[in-house]
């Protein structure tokens, strides 16, 4: 149950956008553009680093959902989104992405965490200007997410049935159709 | 020098939303929502809040902006807000706005540090479920700028008057883009 009365009792953070539509309208079209549209990172790596990032601010429901999304995209599996939050170092994914999941990891801490050696070692594993500005920022955008969803207790569901709907749902839709999940 | 390849004209947030427009777009609609939309906050309560967190993430850049937006609006000023002060004691604010930055205090920290009693205290001064959330939101929203700023390394113009100047931009023209991009300064500031 959320801190505040939202005045409906749909799960996690669409129960929130409902509370607030005009603000949830614009916090979807951020996610759009940043996750589920051409970039230079693959949509499973952005939703890999996604789910990282929510593991690290131990915020349950969004890395469960985005981990779930990332196991429904081309590449992706669930025990591979298990291995990232358990130690991405060790997890079976190219030394690209682990320099970038290392910039995830310094970005959640704190911008000012990140070091021109964690910098220089993406570049040297082949990422862009590009790939590193959007791994920054969907770092620093789901610090922003999994504050909004835990700061006001949002539902999370336990059933994992509920993950594996909106895992499925996004993968192949995208943030900006309604959710399957809510009842007219 | 900033980690990526940024118009060596723009400095701290504004290179960044130069970067990649397709994202500063949606970016800066929530923004304009949050801190311009109707609200029964005032316009300086919520920039309080921008600055309050950002000095909390020790972010130069938006702590000294928002400080600089929050002094222009009506009703800022008299609060004795300064950049980079974190001492909510310090300010002479309602008890309603120390219950709303006590729980933006929380949310800097993660979002699973705000408890029930957070936000009855806040309820007790006078606060809404609407003020409630968009706080939080506030809260939230500059922790991503925040690590968005510094986590690029972006160049932070040390000069106060620059922040005077983007301080009267925001306050005047408010946060959604321009549509023909944004402006290089005319003078060069000196960079931290």
């Amino acid at each position: 149950m959320p801190y505040i009365d939202t005045n409906n009792d749909i799960a996690g953070i669409r129960g929130l956008m409902q509370f607030r539509p005009d603000v949830g309208i614009a916090l979807n079209q951020l996610a759009q553009v940043l996750l589920a549209e051409e970039a230079s990172l693959s949509k499973r790596d952005r939703e890999l680093i996604a789910s990282f990032v929510s593991s690290r601010n131990a915020c349950t429901f969004c890395m469960t959902s985005h981990g779930a999304i990332a196991a429904h995209l081309p590449g992706g599996n669930q025990e591979l989104v298990e291995a990232i939050w358990k130690d991405y170092k060790t997890a079976p994914i190219d030394d690209k992405l682990k320099a970038l999941l290392q910039i995830a990891e310094k970005v959640a801490k704190g911008g000012l965490h990140v070091t021109q050696a964690d910098i220089t070692a993406a570049k040297e594993k082949g990422g862009s200007d590009l790939d590193i500005h959007d791994t920054v920022l969907i770092a620093a955008t789901f610090c922003m997410f999994n504050r909004y969803v835990d700061g006001l207790g949002a539902t999370t569901p336990y059933d994992p049935g509920f993950y594996e709907i909106v895992g499925r749902q996004r993968a192949a839709e995208g943030y900006l159709t309604k959710s399957v999940l809510v009842k007219d | 020098m900033p980690h990526i390849a940024l118009h060596p004209d723009l400095y701290g947030i504004t290179s960044l939303l130069d970067f990649r427009p397709e994202i500063a777009a949606p970016l800066c609609r929530l923004t304009q929502l949050l801190l311009r939309g109707e609200s029964t906050m005032t316009e300086a309560e919520r920039e309080m809040i921008a600055a309050h967190v950002s000095s909390l993430n020790a972010c130069t850049f938006c702590s000294s902006a928002h400080t600089a937006a929050t002094c222009l609006l009506p009703g800022g000023k008299e609060s004795g807000i300064e950049p980079m002060q974190t001492d909510l004691q310090a300010l002479h604010i309602s008890d309603k706005m120390k219950g709303l930055l006590s729980i933006a205090t929380k949310v800097q920290k993660n979002g699973n540090q705000v408890t029930q009693h957070d936000i009855d205290v806040a309820r007790a001064s006078g606060a809404t479920d609407l003020e409630i959330h968009d706080t939080v939101l506030i809260a939230s929203l500059f922790c991503l700028y925040n690590r968005y700023v510094d986590g690029l390394a972006t160049l932070t113009p040390s000069d106060p008057e620059f922040y005077t100047t983007l301080g009267k931009r925001i306050t005047t023209r408010g946060y959604l883009m321009p549509e023909d991009g944004y402006d290089a300064t005319n003078y060069k500031p000196n960079i931290i």
